[in-house]
């Protein structure tokens, strides 16, 4: 348990999980779970099994509940995730804008497969996004991207180094 | 198309998102006016208005209200359902973008009325920058005074108001599975009744209202119930927010009138501008992907909740998505089924085990292997989850079963005949390369 933190980490997590807990009844602590699951990815990147153990004896619950949220809930990563994790969105309103031939586009140029985490990229197909009006769009590290075309997004694709 | 902007009216004014720039239009003044009401009259005034819930049921916010029993001692709650994520739809994000603090007053007035201290944003997980438009919006009013021990300087009035951040799983847009990741568990629905109003949040009386529909509650105040109510249609008060999106010239989300019809929405110069290419309206999925499909001869309909009925479809979340005649139904069909089985929550074996059957039979189909009993077998099990028509069978404990059923059993039995020439022909008649003939990714 010692070594998940970092001395500077360790201080963040705990004056975010006191802030966090205040923000429900006292016999309820277990209800900080998505926000105190989202601290300890903001932390690290992705939320470690040791941090599991970690999250349960603070908001008094098991390990195994939180386990079971984290895997619930696909924008927690129970696995490290490449630098750049990239959503795309391939829903209807997004495919029929042309998301599945900006998919392909993204994998020839990033040279990989929509699903597998590399240690640069994570290019995920993911579900709608709230862009349906302004399609195709796709999230890089939860940053919004709309109204893409080729040129918008090859410019994007340069900032990913 | 002239049409009254209630919720978008301070869109894009500049500053607009910050507390300055609200007050300086006139905000906050509706949520002072309310707290010298009672609350009755309060929630009186809404009913009056003939507002209704903007989430995708329609239902009058001033009756939900009205459930929350008064002789209950335990604190009660509103939860904000912010957890936007029906395909098509895309309006209360720009909401929390554009004008969060209507949807912050209007919190305000809803929890006067209900008698609230708490109240819950249940936001998108993948709603950054909304979230953090909010979360400034929300520091703001607690320094200006308007949250905190004294709601708006009232005595004896506390409220807090948190942002909770989902992480990513449309069933938490079901307004119990959002109690329950509120509770910090799985979204996981619960069986109803009990109602969140008698029994929700921590086991405590809790209403769950959208945004569009909190956020329309300062207009209503300052202009007047009847004012909302009259600018409505039917039993249906106010404007609505919709998303047009698919195959149109200028998608977008945009604000009307009640009795705007689709086909105005498509085709008129100030929303859709008709289809590009020459292209014609094959079909359109008129509230939300879960919504039952209308043909080209069915979308001269008014976006007012009720008028659906007759069509056995719903006017929902306002996600109009717009199919041309190059679009193949199967494939589009295909699509929206891969959706609900991939975010159905694994409770109810009829959702968990139906939903991915259904998409695997589609995409049999679409890729030329169908057998003609697939297609009997596809409508068997949509109909085994929520029997179509009318909406409302459902064999689910929520309504995710019935919307990834509804899409399939309109589909098919409005476009039989395409399913028929992907079996016989076994192929897709419109060929297999990428979609998107609005794109230039191909």
């Amino acid at each position: 348990m010692s070594d998940l933190f970092t001395a500077d980490e360790r201080a963040r997590f705990d004056a975010g999980l006191s802030e966090l807990l205040s923000h429900y009844p006292a016999d309820r602590k277990r209800a900080a779970m998505l926000p105190v699951l989202r601290l300890v990815q903001s932390l690290k990147g992705w939320i470690p099994p040791e941090a599991m153990k970690l999250v349960a004896e603070k908001l008094e619950t098991t390990p195994e509940r939180v386990q079971e949220v984290a895997t619930f809930y696909v924008m927690f990563h129970t696995q490290k995730p490449g630098k750049y994790v990239i959503d795309v969105c391939t829903n209807l309103s997004c495919s029929l804008r042309g998301a599945e031939g900006m998919l392909a586009y993204l994998e020839r140029r990033l040279g990989t497969k929509a699903g597998t985490n590399g240690d640069k990229y994570f290019l995920r197909e993911t579900e709608c996004l709230a862009s349906c009006g302004t399609a195709p769009c796709l999230q890089v590290n939860e940053d919004h991207h709309e109204n893409l075309d080729k040129a918008k997004l090859d410019k994007l694709l340069e900032t990913l180094t | 198309m002239n049409v009254e902007k209630v919720v978008t009216r301070n869109w894009g004014k500049p500053g607009q998102n910050t507390l300055q720039g609200y007050k300086q239009g006139g905000g906050y003044a509706q949520l002072k006016k309310a707290l010298e009401l009672t609350p009755d009259a309060v929630v009186a005034e809404v009913k009056k208005s003939n507002l209704r819930g903007r989430g995708g049921a329609g239902f009058p916010t001033g009756l939900k209200w009205s459930f929350v029993p008064k002789d209950n001692p335990k604190p009660k709650y509103l939860a904000i359902n912010a957890d936007e994520s029906e395909p098509g739809t895309a309006k209360d994000r720009f909401i929390l973008e554009n004008d969060p603090h209507s949807l912050l007053e209007g919190i305000g007035i809803a929890c006067w009325a209900l008698g609230a201290h708490t109240c819950y944003i249940y936001a998108r997980g993948e709603f950054k920058y909304p979230s953090a438009v909010l979360d400034k919006a929300i520091a703001e009013a607690y320094r200006d005074g308007i949250f905190g021990k004294k709601l708006m300087g009232k005595d004896g009035f506390a409220l807090d108001v948190y942002q909770v951040r989902g992480a990513g799983a449309y069933i938490c847009g079901e307004e119990t599975a959002l109690l329950e990741s509120l509770e910090g568990k799985k979204g996981w629905p619960r069986l109803k009744p009990p109602f969140p109003a008698v029994v929700g949040l921590f086991g405590c009386p809790t209403v769950v209202n959208n945004v569009e529909t909190i956020a329309s509650l300062p207009p209503i105040f300052e202009k007047g119930a009847e004012w909302f109510a009259k600018l409505g249609a039917e039993k249906s008060g106010g404007t609505r927010l919709v998303t047009l999106s698919g195959a149109v010239k200028r998608p977008g989300t945009y604000e009307v009138a009640m009795h705007t019809s689709i086909k105005d929405l498509i085709f008129d110069a100030e929303y859709g501008q008709g289809l590009p290419n020459g292209r014609k309206v094959k079909a359109v999925i008129p509230g939300g992907s879960s919504a039952p499909v209308l043909t080209a001869d069915e979308i001269d309909v008014k976006l007012e909740f009720d008028a659906f009925k007759p069509l056995q479809s719903m006017a929902g979340s306002g996600g109009v998505i717009v199919l041309d005649d190059s679009t193949c139904a199967v494939r589009s069909l295909w699509r929206v089924a891969r959706f609900y089985a991939e975010e159905s929550c694994g409770q109810c074996t009829p959702c968990r085990e139906g939903q991915p059957w259904m998409a695997r039979l589609l995409r049999k189909i679409e890729e030329g292997r169908g057998e003609t009993k697939d297609l009997e077998t596809l409508m068997g099990v949509a109909k085994s989850i929520a029997p179509w028509p009318p909406i409302g069978l459902g064999n689910t404990i929520c309504a995710l079963g019935d919307a990834g059923a509804l899409p399939v059993q309109s589909f098919v039995q409005k476009f039989k005949s395409e399913f028929e020439q992907h079996i016989a022909q076994h192929r897709c008649p419109y060929g297999d390369k990428p979609w998107g003939h609005y794109g230039d990714f191909a």
